[in-house]
C-alpha cells in the first residue's frame, strides 16, 4: 500500500517536519537530550551529536529550498552496533572489534540513509550477538527501560530500550533466536522479526546464517511494517534475499493491510459491527476483520511459564474470542525439541561464521611471538566468555564422530519441526503464545547458569529455526509492573498479513508500546 | 516422529568433558585457551551438552536434514565491478601492514 496512507508515527513525524511545524534539528535535539537523559540505560555504545545534527541540517535545508527529501527526513534512528557504519565504530560489543571503524555502511544502513533518515547512536548488545540479556557485551550490560535493577533482554537489548526510553521511534536489531523479540517484550515495544530472505544482511556481523535477520524494533506494527518495507528486497551482494517477492512492495501481498493500517480506517471487532452501536463518525472507511483461526501454542502456557505472563496471554486469547476470532490450543509436540536443535544448529554455524575473527586484518590484535598464537590469544582476548562456549560447542557438534549424532541429527530434527509448522498453518491463520517465559530478570540473576539463560528463548527459537516471520507485541504488565509480551506467528512470506493481524490485536488489547518519556510527563505508561 | 530407543547408527555417544576434550575443542576453535579458563568453562559446556543430547530421542530415520530454509539456489549475478573499497582503506584496517600487504608474525 501507499506511504502515504500508512498509519505511521514515523510517516507522521515526517510529515510535520516537511511541513515546518517542526525542524530535524528540533527533533534530533529533542532525541539526543533524551538519550543523555536516560544514559544510565546504558543502550548506546556509542553517540554522534555532531554527526546527526549536521545531517539534521542538511534535511532543514533541502526542505526550505523545496528539494524532496526522504519519506523518513529529519526521524531519529539507532542501529545495534553489530551493524556496520561509516560513522563511528562497529563494535558488536565485543573487545575484538573495539577500536574497528567500518570501510563500507550495510546495506540495511544505506537503504535507510537514503530515506533521509538519522543515525544518532549505536545500540548495545550482547558480545557478538551472544546472548538473551546484553549482560555478555564487552561494555557493560543495559538496563531495562522500566526497571533499571533488570536487564533489557538480548541480544538487541540496547535497540529496545532506545524506543522503550522514548528516545527514537525506531531501532535497527537483529534476530537469530528471539533476539529482536524477546527484549521487545521486556520493554513493551513491538519488534518484529520478517521472513528469512526478506531483508539483506551484507554489512551485518554475522552469526547464524541460516536464522540471522534483521528487523525494526518500533512502537507500532505500522511503524514496523514501514521500515520493513524500506529494508526489503533483493541486494546483489546477499544471495539468500529472495528475488520478487518483497520488492517493491510487500505490504501489497494482503488485501487486508491496507483497511487496518489506513489512517482513515478504524478496526472493529467483528462482533460489535453488527450491533453499530459505535460512532462511525470521522471515518471514511471501517474495517471488519475477517475471523481468523488462531491456535495458542499450549506447550507455551504450561508449568515453568510465569503466573502473570500466562494470564495475560489467556487473557487476550479470550479477548479476541470476544472480537469474533477462534482461539484453539494446539500443541506444538516439536516444542521441547526447538531449543537443543537451536544450540546445536547455532553454535555450529556461528563457530564458522567467526573463524574470520583472527586478528590478522581488522580487530584487535595480540602481541604473539609467531601466527597461531597471534590467532590464539586474538582470539581469547577479543571473544568474551559466551562466544568462546558457544564456539567450543560449535566444535564439538561439528567435529569428527560426533558430526552425525548431533549437527546431522539436529538439522533431520529441524525438518520435523517445519512440517509440524507447515500441518499446523494448514488449519491455522496464525500461532501465538508469550514472547518469553518470563518477564526481565534482575541483572546478574541468570549469569551463573548459561543454560538458564538459553531457556529464555524457548518460545522464540522455533521461528528462527524455520525461517518464519514473527512480532511480540506488548501484552500488559505482571503484578510487579513488567512487561509481557504476546507473540505472534505466521507462515513464511505471510509478513504483510500478519503486521495487520498485529494491529488489529493491539486494537482488541488496547495494549499500547512502553514510552519512559511520556511516563515521566504523566501521559502515558502503565496502564 | 516418535520418542523412540535408538539402534546403533544414531547412538549418541555420552559426553565425557574433561580438560583434554575442552583442549582438544580449544584447539579445534583456534582459541588459545589456559587450563585454568578451560577447567572453569567445563561444567557449563558439560551441561550444555547435556542438555542438548535429548535429540538423540527423536527418531529421524529417513528424515531429510534442512540446512536452508528458503529454498534458494545456484544465485547468479553479473561479474561485474561495481563500487569498490580502495585496497587503502582495508589496509587501514589491519594492524600491522608494510609495503602494501598485511604484516603477521614468523609462521613457527
Amino acid at each position: 500500500m501507499k506511504n502515504s496512507e500508512l498509519n505511521s508515527e514515523i510517516l507522521a513525524l515526517a510529515r510535520r517536519i516537511r511541513a515546518g511545524e517542526t525542524t530535524a534539528r528540533v527533533v534530533v535535539e529533542k532525541s539526543l537530550a533524551a538519550a543523555e537523559k536516560h544514559e544510565e540505560l546504558h543502550f548506546l555504545l556509542e553517540i554522534f551529536p555532531d554527526e546527526a545534527l549536521k545531517k539534521a541540517d542538511e534535511v532543514d535545508a533541502k526542505i526550505a529550498r523545496g528539494e524532496k527529501v526522504g519519506k523518513l527526513a529529519g526521524v531519529p534512528y539507532v542501529a545495534k552496533d553489530n551493524f556496520l557504519t561509516t560513522v563511528g565504530r562497529t563494535t558488536a560489543a565485543a573487545k575484538f572489534l573495539e577500536n574497528f571503524h567500518a570501510p563500507l555502511d550495510a546495506t540495511a544502513i544505506e537503504r535507510i540513509e537514503n530515506e533521509d533518515a538519522i543515525l544518532i547512536g549505536k545500540a548495545n548488545l550482547d558480545a557478538f550477538a551472544h546472548g538473551g540479556s546484553t549482560e555478555n557485551s564487552a561494555f557493560g550490560p543495559t538496563k531495562n527501560a522500566i526497571d533499571a535493577s533488570r536487564v533489557a533482554g538480548g541480544s538487541s537489548g540496547g535497540s529496545a530500550v532506545a524506543v522503550a526510553a522514548g528516545v527514537v521511534p525506531f531501532a535497527l536489531g537483529t534476530d537469530t533466536g528471539g533476539s529482536i523479540r524477546q527484549p521487545a517484550s521486556f520493554n513493551g515495544v513491538v519488534g518484529y522479526k520478517p521472513t528469512y530472505g526478506m531483508i539483506s544482511r551484507y554489512g551485518v556481523v554475522a552469526m547464524a546464517s541460516s536464522t540471522d535477520v534483521i528487523g525494526p524494533i518500533a512502537r507500532t506494527p505500522a511503524d514496523a511494517a514501514l521500515i520493513a518495507q524500506i529494508l526489503a528486497g533483493p541486494d546483489q551482494k546477499d544471495a539468500t534475499v529472495h528475488d520478487n517477492y518483497f520488492a517493491p512492495d510487500f505490504l501489497a501481498q494482503d488485501d487486508n493491510f491496507a483497511a487496518i493500517f489506513s489512517e482513515k480506517s478504524r478496526t472493529i471487532p467483528a462482533k460489535s459491527a453488527q450491533t453499530s452501536g459505535e460512532n462511525l463518525e470521522n471515518c471514511e472507511k471501517y474495517s471488519i476483520p475477517t475471523p481468523r483461526k488462531i491456535g495458542l501454542i499450549s506447550e507455551f502456557i504450561s508449568d515453568g511459564v510465569d503466573e502473570d505472563v500466562k494470564n495475560q496471554t489467556l487473557k487476550l486469547a479470550e479477548k479476541l474470542r470476544e472480537a469474533g476470532h477462534i482461539v484453539e490450543n494446539v500443541s506444538l509436540k516439536m516444542a521441547k525439541y526447538a531449543l537443543p536443535i537451536y544450540y546445536i544448529v547455532v553454535p555450529a554455524e556461528l563457530s564458522s561464521n567467526l573463524a574470520r575473527f583472527d586478528g590478522v586484518r581488522y580487530g584487535v590484535r595480540a602481541t604473539a611471538e609467531n601466527l597461531g598464537e597471534l590467532y590464539g590469544l586474538s582470539r581469547n582476548q577479543g571473544f568474551v566468555d559466551e562466544n568462546k562456549r558457544r564456539i567450543l560447542i560449535g566444535a564439538f557438534v561439528l567435529s569428527s564422530g560426533y558430526f552425525d549424532a548431533y549437527y546431522l541429527q539436529a538439522e533431520k530434527a529441524r525438518t520435523l519441526l517445519i512440517r509440524e509448522f507447515d500441518d499446523l498453518f494448514v488449519e491455522y491463520d496464525f500461532l501465538i503464545g508469550p514472547t518469553a517465559p518470563m518477564t526481565a530478570f534482575k541483572i546478574g540473576e541468570k549469569t551463573a547458569d548459561p543454560l538458564t539463560m538459553y531457556l529464555a528463548d524457548i518460545m522464540t527459537v522455533s521461528a528462527s529455526l524455520t525461517g518464519l516471520p514473527a512480532v511480540s507485541l506488548p501484552n500488559g504488565f505482571s503484578r510487579e509492573n513488567l512487561p509481557i509480551g504476546i507473540q505472534v506467528m505466521a507462515p513464511q512470506k505471510k509478513d504483510a498479513t500478519l503486521l495487520a493481524f498485529s494491529q488489529e490485536i493491539l486494537a482488541i488489547s488496547g495494549e499500547k508500546s512502553f514510552n519512559l518519556e511520556e511516563k515521566n510527563t504523566g501521559t502515558g505508561g502503565k496502564k | 516422529m516418535s520418542e523412540k530407543n535408538l539402534d546403533d547408527s544414531t547412538a549418541k555417544k555420552s559426553v565425557a568433558v574433561d580438560l583434554a576434550a575442552m583442549r582438544h575443542l580449544a584447539e579445534l576453535s583456534n582459541i588459545q585457551m589456559s587450563d585454568t579458563e578451560l577447567e572453569n568453562m567445563k561444567d557449563d559446556v558439560a551441561s550444555i551438552l547435556q542438555y542438548i543430547e535429548q535429540l538423540g530421542e527423536l527418531d529421524t530415520r529417513g528424515v531429510e536434514p534442512t540446512f536452508q530454509v528458503s529454498g534458494r539456489k545456484n544465485v547468479w549475478r553479473e561479474d561485474k565491478v561495481e563500487k569498490q573499497i580502495t585496497r587503502e582503506k582495508l589496509l587501514e584496517l589491519a594492524d600491522e601492514t608494510t609495503e602494501n600487504q598485511v604484516k603477521v608474525p614468523k609462521v613457527l
